[in-house]
C-alpha cells in the first residue's frame, strides 16, 4: 500500500449562500483546491464527492457525473463517484480517495464534499436530515436530530459530572475560533449567557448548542506521497484512515452516551498511524451539537469518560490549550453543510499543518486528527494527518 | 407638484397578545416577543374585512378635508386579502365614499407594498392631469397560518392617502422603486395562508430591496439620512425596520414616531402606510419624511416627502379623524378562541 499525501485544499465560505447554486459551490471549491495544488483539471485521475441529500435539498441526484461535467471534465471521462453516509459523507469521500491512491489504482484524486441546504425551508431541511437516523424506528416516531442528541445529553448528564455551563462553553469556544476563520458562517464571539438564554430546542439543548443549516463545499487533492513534491512544497501526509459503523438507531446501542463507532475508528486510526492520543496536536471533531464534542473528546481517548466537561472548562480544548479542539470553529460556528463538513475538517488540519491558519494558528502543529460522524454515530470516519 | 391631500387610518379595536398565541402552540413567549419586538396585534371583528377597513380609512381621510367625492377620479386598493378573487374592493370603496361612477378603479396586489404602488399610480395620474384626486389605499386582514411564525404578527388595518395637486399637506418630491423576481413569500390561488422561505425573507428579500430602493433614491436626489426628520420602513416585525434604519444611517429617533408594529402587528399592505400616517399625525410644516415600503416577490418603493404649511392650514383638520395613537389606545384584548372565530379559523359546518 502506498503512502498518500494531501497536495491541495480549497473551501468556499460557509453560510446561507442564497446567491450561489449547488454546482457553483462545488466548482468554486474544486477550482480552489486545484489552484492550490497547481493542477489542471485534466490531470485528475478520479473524483469522489461526499453529499448527503441533494435529492431532497435540490431534487438533483447523479451528483458524481454532474460535478465532473461542471468541472469541465466530461470530455476526459474522469471516474466520478458520489459517496453518501449522511453527515459523514465528506469523511468517507476523503477515505475513498485515499484508498484509491494507496491501492495504486489512481494517482491524482480529488475528494470533495458539497451540500446546498437553504433552497428548502427549515422544516424540509430538518426532515431530510432525519433520514440520517432510522426512519422507521426513529423518524416515524417523531425523533429529530436535536431530539436524539438531547437524549444523549440527558443520559450523559445523568451519569457523568457535566454541567449545563460546561456544555455551553463548547459553543463559546467554537464561536471564538470561528471568529478567527474567514470561511466560518458565524464570525462573532458569543458569551456563556447567550447560549444559556437562547431558545430551548430539545431539553437540555438550546439553539446555541446546535450547528446551523448551511451551504458550502470543500475539496482536497490527494496523491502518492512519493509524487507529492511535484505539486507542493508542503505535502500533508495521511497517517491513518479509519472508518467504523454501529447500529443506526440510538436505542439499540450498548451505551447511548458513548459512540462505539468513534471508539473503534479512533483505535484503528491510532493503530494504523502507530500513534496515541498524546501525539495529536489538534483535532477537528464532529460537534453537530455541543454534547457531541464532549462525547467525541472522550471516545477518541483524549480523556476519560466524564472528564470532557471539566477539561473544556479548564481551557484544555481552547486554541491556546494543550489539545485545541475544533480550531476551525467546528460545525457549530463554521456551519454544517453536511456533505462538505468532513472535507472541511481535512482542509482545516491541512491549513494548520502548513502554518496557514492565520489568527487561529496552532504554533508548531505537527499532527492533526479529523473525526466525522454520520447520524447519531452509525458511521464514523477518523483520519490522522501529519507534516 | 403632487402630494398628499389628506389621509386617514382605520385599525380594528380588538387585539390579541403575542403571549396568548405562544400559549396555544407551546412556544416561549419571551423568545417570540423578544425575537420579533411585537407584543400584540390587531384583530378584525367578525364582520370586518379588507373592504370595510379600506372604507373606514377613506372616510377618515375625507373627514379631515372637504373634498367633493366626484373629484376623486381613481380608487386603488392594495391588499393581500381582497374579499373577492374577482370583483374589485376598490369599487366597493368608491361606492361607499360616493365617488362612483365617474372614476377608474382597480385592486392591487404586491404583497405588503401594493398600497404604496397605488400612491405611485395616483401620482402619475394626478401629475398628468388625468385625474384631480386619486385614493391610494393599503388595507389587509392579514393571513398567517395557525402556528406559523406569521401568526404572531399578521394583523388588520389600513390607511388611505388622497393624492393630488391642489394644496397638498405634504409634497412627494420623488419616488422610485427597486423590483426583482424573488420568491421569498407567496400565496397561490385558492390557498388560505401564505407560505414563505423562512430566513430567506430577510437578507435577499426585505434588506436587499429596501436598501436598493433607498440607495437609488439617494443617488437621484443627492440627499441622505440627515436630510430627513423622520423615516418609515415596512414593519413585518420591529427588528427589521430598526436594523435597516441602522444599516442605512437613520437614527432610532427618526423612525420612532412611525414604528407602530410593536402594538399593532404587521398589517401587510397597511404597514408602512400606517407608519407614515402616524408620522404625519405629529409632523409640522417643513418636516421631511422618508418612506420605504417592501413587498415580497419582491420590491420596495421609496418616497421623499416634505410636509407643507397646509397641514396646519384652515382647510385641513387633522383632529377631525382619529390619529394612529388614538386608534391604538384602549384596545379590547381577546383570547385565542375568540380570535380564531373572528379570523374565520373555526369552520362552523361543512
Amino acid at each position: 500500500m502506498r503512502d498518500v499525501a494531501v497536495i491541495g485544499a480549497g473551501c468556499t465560505t460557509f453560510g446561507e449562500k442564497w446567491d450561489t447554486s449547488f454546482r457553483n459551490l462545488f466548482v468554486e471549491a474544486g477550482a480552489l483546491a486545484l489552484e492550490d495544488a497547481g493542477l489542471a483539471g485534466e490531470q485528475i485521475d478520479a473524483l469522489y464527492v461526499g453529499n448527503m441529500s441533494a435529492g431532497r435539498f435540490i431534487e438533483q441526484e447523479h451528483i458524481g457525473a454532474l460535478i465532473a461535467d461542471y468541472a469541465g471534465l466530461a470530455s476526459h471521462h474522469v471516474p466520478a463517484t458520489r459517496v453518501e453516509a449522511a453527515c459523514a459523507s465528506g469523511g468517507l469521500s476523503f477515505r475513498q480517495a485515499v484508498i484509491a491512491v494507496a491501492s495504486g489504482l489512481e494517482d491524482i484524486v480529488v475528494a470533495a464534499g458539497v451540500e446546498k441546504m437553504t433552497d428548502v425551508g427549515t422544516g424540509a431541511s430538518v426532515d431530510a436530515l432525519a433520514g440520517a437516523a432510522d426512519r422507521e424506528w426513529e423518524g416515524f416516531a417523531g425523533a429529530t436530530f436535536p431530539g436524539l442528541y438531547a437524549m444523549i445529553a440527558r443520559d450523559y448528564m445523568h451519569r457523568y459530572p457535566l454541567t449545563r455551563e460546561q456544555l455551553a462553553l463548547v459553543a463559546v469556544k467554537n464561536h471564538y475560533n470561528g471568529a478567527r476563520n474567514p470561511i466560518a458562517q458565524f464570525q462573532q464571539e458569543i458569551s456563556l449567557e447567550t447560549v444559556l438564554k437562547s431558545s430551548l430546542v430539545a431539553d437540555p439543548l438550546r439553539l446555541f448548542d446546535c450547528s446551523p443549516i448551511t451551504d458550502g463545499a470543500a475539496a482536497v487533492v490527494v496523491a502518492p506521497l512519493d509524487r507529492a513534491r511535484e505539486f507542493t512544497d508542503t505535502p500533508i501526509r495521511v497517517l491513518a484512515s479509519a472508518q467504523a459503523s454501529d447500529t443506526i438507531t440510538l436505542h439499540d446501542r450498548r451505551d447511548i452516551s458513548t459512540l462505539d463507532a468513534t471508539v473503534a475508528a479512533g483505535q484503528r486510526a491510532f493503530r494504523m498511524a502507530g500513534l496515541s492520543p498524546s501525539d495529536i496536536d489538534m483535532v477537528e471533531v464532529h460537534d453537530c451539537f455541543t454534547i457531541a464534542e464532549i462525547c467525541a473528546i472522550e471516545d477518541l481517548g483524549f480523556c476519560r469518560k466524564g472528564e470532557a466537561g471539566r477539561i473544556t472548562e479548564e481551557g484544555v480544548t481552547a486554541l491556546n490549550g494543550d489539545l485545541p479542539v475544533n480550531t476551525s470553529g467546528g460545525l457549530k460556528a463554521c456551519g454544517h453543510p453536511v456533505g462538505a463538513t468532513g472535507i472541511k475538517q481535512v482542509y482545516e488540519i491541512t491549513q494548520q499543518l502548513r502554518g496557514e491558519a492565520g489568527r487561529r494558528q496552532i504554533t508548531g502543529a505537527q499532527i492533526g486528527m479529523t473525526h466525522n460522524v454520520g447520524g447519531t454515530g452509525a458511521t464514523v470516519a477518523v483520519h490522522i494527518l501529519g507534516v | 407638484m403632487v402630494g398628499i391631500i389628506t389621509y386617514g387610518v382605520y385599525i380594528p379595536r380588538y387585539r390579541i397578545k403575542v403571549e396568548e398565541i405562544t400559549k396555544v402552540w407551546g412556544a416561549n413567549a419571551e423568545d417570540v416577543t423578544g425575537g420579533l419586538g411585537v407584543y400584540s396585534k390587531s384583530v378584525p371583528d367578525l364582520d370586518e374585512d379588507t373592504a370595510t377597513i379600506a372604507v373606514e380609512a377613506a372616510r377618515n381621510a375625507l373627514k379631515r378635508r372637504e373634498i367633493d367625492p366626484c373629484d376623486i377620479g381613481a380608487v386603488y386598493v392594495g391588499s393581500e386579502s381582497h374579499p373577492y378573487a374577482v370583483k374589485p374592493t376598490a369599487c366597493t370603496v368608491g361606492e361607499a365614499i360616493g365617488a362612483t361612477p365617474c372614476m377608474t378603479a382597480a385592486d392591487y396586489e404586491f404583497a405588503c407594498k401594493a398600497g404604496t404602488a397605488a400612491i405611485q399610480t395616483c401620482m402619475g395620474l394626478a401629475k398628468s392631469g388625468m385625474i384631480r384626486y386619486g385614493f391610494a389605499i393599503g388595507s389587509d386582514v392579514a393571513q398567517g397560518a395557525p402556528s406559523d411564525a406569521l401568526e404572531y404578527t399578521a394583523a388588520a388595518g389600513g390607511a388611505a392617502f388622497l393624492i393630488g395637486r391642489d394644496d397638498p399637506i405634504a409634497l412627494i418630491h420623488r419616488t422610485c422603486s427597486f423590483t426583482t423576481d424573488t420568491p421569498d413569500f407567496w400565496r397561490r390561488e385558492g390557498q388560505d395562508y401564505p407560505r414563505h422561505g423562512g430566513r430567506f425573507t430577510g437578507e435577499p428579500g426585505y434588506f436587499k430591496h429596501i436598501e436598493g430602493a433607498v440607495r437609488m433614491i439617494f443617488d437621484q436626489s443627492g440627499k441622505g439620512p440627515k436630510d430627513y426628520d423622520y423615516a418609515v420602513f415596512h414593519q413585518p416585525n420591529a427588528k427589521f425596520p430598526q436594523r435597516v434604519a441602522k444599516i442605512l444611517g437613520f437614527s432610532p429617533d427618526q423612525i420612532r414616531p412611525g414604528l407602530v408594529v410593536p402594538r399593532l402587528g404587521n398589517t401587510y399592505s397597511g404597514s408602512s402606510m400606517i407608519g407614515l400616517a402616524a408620522t404625519l399625525d405629529i409632523a409640522t410644516a417643513g418636516d421631511r419624511i422618508f418612506v420605504a415600503s417592501f413587498g415580497s416577490g419582491a420590491g420596495s418603493d421609496a418616497f421623499d416627502i416634505e410636509v407643507t404649511d397646509q397641514i396646519e392650514g384652515d382647510s385641513f383638520r387633522r383632529a377631525a379623524a382619529p390619529g394612529v395613537e388614538q386608534l391604538l389606545k384602549d384596545p379590547i384584548y381577546i383570547g385565542y378562541a375568540q380570535y380564531a372565530r373572528h379570523k374565520g379559523k373555526i369552520v362552523m359546518q361543512k
